[in-house]
């Protein structure tokens, strides 16, 4: 009998999960710890914040569906991996700290044969000072979150409707912010709801944040076919902030946020500030802060993780500057190079470096977004990864599974306003994710699957894939038929 | 049609003609392009 740990129960963890209990028979365990009874579908929480869905709609209780799918649930967060198990334990195992309200402050060993790190991203709002929900900014990156903003944007709204004219700022919080496409969909979604709520005239929207251009995404920008044109997206982004009367400040790593202003610093070396009756401003992310211990309680902490805090994987880790970076850098497996056993997926793995050029300003603060894990490839990582894993356990001597992000493609749809007849999406789709300019040497990337465009139908996928993928999620009949 | 004003940051992005407009909400054109939108994401998947 074989037993997976997974830690983490978002699009990565809970994919993986699914689809290595489909695989494994029942003497096998596969067990999932993760600190929310909850499962989130991340992608609609934009539509939380702006009050058109409630925190219900984009969220389940992930107990019954484990319950069902025979896979043990452990509603705790992890502090440790232990890979050389210690003085008590022959086998490794992870230190968890429960956040089930019955056990909530009891920790528990749990040993593992196999363990996938999917732990997503530490909201690292103490980047900045002022920034995050408790301080002076708001944000989506949590269905809680969002739920709050929902409730200051109605009494904004209420602000205008009485005549006031007030300032919104959208955004990232931090020079190294990645995720911009979620804000990107917020600032589209927001100045929709401000329309139909009939006070847009009341309102200055400035987007703020820290691509070099518009449109940069944190994937250093594409060029896309458009109009008997290959146009990079720079033009597409500029083309749809200036339809909707949006402003937007790019190159700006934010210092402090403070109740009515955002202080910020550009790539050129000057300052700004910024004032606001509402911020949304999304936080730099970290790796959770897991611990590592050898078998005699030694700190290996950096010998699994990156200083960032994501867990390194088959990746080429060596410092090398932009022009050298390669697609072969990416990892393909997931792989600990030193523990076989141990994988990471999705935000939790450490990428080797940027895709979007690293820049600094005169005095040496870093500009750049850095890269996104998004939903797609986050999710065909936990795929991959468990077919892997369940390929080892059942001693089929086969190579790894690979799904590197440099082989691999991304649809990004963006809501730019909810509404049957009348929204709107951005479709976005790209092939490869990372640019490869010894294939594709004009453009990095494959003009046949890199596209972008905006319409009706762009709305129509978004909504059609929050009930595809929360259907999915819940494990419901046939639900391997949903692709990641 | 967005009112912009010469040498600011709007002035310079190309802003969509009332025709453009309208094939984004148009019910025909939208259900076409869901179409081929659809077509072009699952083939992408099936690379993975
Ligand atoms: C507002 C917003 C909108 C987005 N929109 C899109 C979109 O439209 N399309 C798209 O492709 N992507 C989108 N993304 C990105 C997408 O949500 C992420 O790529 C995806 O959630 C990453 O999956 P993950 O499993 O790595 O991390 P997560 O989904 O964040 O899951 C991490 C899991 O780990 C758990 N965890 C955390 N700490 C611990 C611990 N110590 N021990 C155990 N478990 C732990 C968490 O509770 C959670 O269950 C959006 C992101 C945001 C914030």
């Amino acid at each position: 009998m074989a037993k997976l740990v997974i830690l983490g129960a978002g699009i990565a963890g809970h994919t993986a999960a699914l689809h290595a209990r489909r695989k494994l028979g029942s003497q096998h365990e596969v067990i999932v710890i993760a600190p929310n009874s909850k499962w989130n579908w991340i992608p609609s929480n934009i539509w939380v914040g702006v009050g058109w869905m409630k925190p219900e709609q984009v969220t389940f209780e992930l107990a019954p569906v484990y319950k069902k799918q025979h896979i043990t649930f452990k509603q705790a967060r992890a502090v440790s991996i232990h890979p050389q198990g210690d003085k008590d334990h022959a086998q490794p195992f992870v230190s968890i700290e429960y956040t089930h309200p019955d056990k909530a402050g009891q920790s528990e060993q749990v040993e593992y044969d196999y363990l996938i790190n999917a732990t997503g991203p530490k909201l690292n709002f103490a980047a900045t000072e002022g920034l995050g929900p408790d301080k002076n900014s708001l944000s989506v990156c949590t269905y809680g979150h969002a739920h709050q903003t929902a409730g200051v944007l109605r009494e904004q709204i209420e602000r205008m409707k009485k005549g006031e004219h007030l300032k919104f700022v959208v955004g990232t919080g931090h020079g190294m912010c990645t995720c911009q496409g979620a804000a990107f969909e917020y600032i589209f979604n927001l100045e929709f709801e401000l329309q139909k709520a009939g006070v847009r005239d009341k309102a200055t929207i400035t987007w703020l944040s820290n691509e070099v251009e518009l449109g940069d995404f944190g994937i250093g920008g594409m060029l896309l076919k458009r109009g008997g044109y290959i146009t990079h997206s720079r033009i597409f982004a500029e083309s749809l902030f200036t339809e909707r009367g949006l402003h937007w400040i790019t190159q700006a790593h934010v210092t402090r946020v403070e109740k009515d202003r955002t202080h910020y610093e550009l790539l050129n070396g000057e300052t700004g500030v910024i004032e606001h009756d509402f911020a949304m401003l999304l936080p730099p992310f970290s790796g959770v802060g897991l611990k590592a211990y050898d078998k005699n309680g030694g700190d290996i902490t950096s010998e699994l993780f990156a200083a960032n805090g994501f867990m390194k994987v088959d990746a080429d880790y060596s410092p090398k500057p932009y022009d050298q970076w390669k697609p072969s850098d990416w990892p393909k497996t997931y792989q600990n190079p030193q523990y076989k056993n141990i994988f990471a997926v999705g935000i939790a793995f450490a990428p080797p470096h940027g895709i979007s050029k690293p820049m600094k300003n005169p005095n040496g603060t870093p500009i750049n977004p850095t890269p996104p894990r998004t939903g797609m490839p986050s999710g065909v990582m936990g795929r991959i990864v468990a077919y892997s894993i369940v390929d080892m356990i059942k001693g089929k001597n086969k190579p790894l599974r690979e799904a590197s992000m440099a082989n691999m493609g991304a649809a990004c749809i963006a809501s730019a306003g909810a509404g049957l007849f009348n929204g709107s999406g951005v479709s976005m789709t790209m092939y490869p994710i990372i640019p490869d300019f010894e294939k594709y040497p004009e453009t990095g990337r494959d003009i046949k699957y890199t596209t972008g465009e905006i319409g009706l139908a762009g709305h129509w996928i978004k909504h059609a894939l929050h009930f595809a993928f929360i259907y999915k999620a819940k494990a419901l009949p046939l639900w391997m038929a949903v692709p990641e | 049609m967005v009112k912009r004003n010469p040498y600011e940051q709007n002035y310079y992005p190309p802003v969509p003609t009332k025709l453009t407009r309208w094939s984004r909400v148009s019910l025909i054109w939208q259900t076409f392009r869901f179409i081929v939108l659809n077509i072009k994401i699952l083939r992408m998947v099936r690379k993975h």
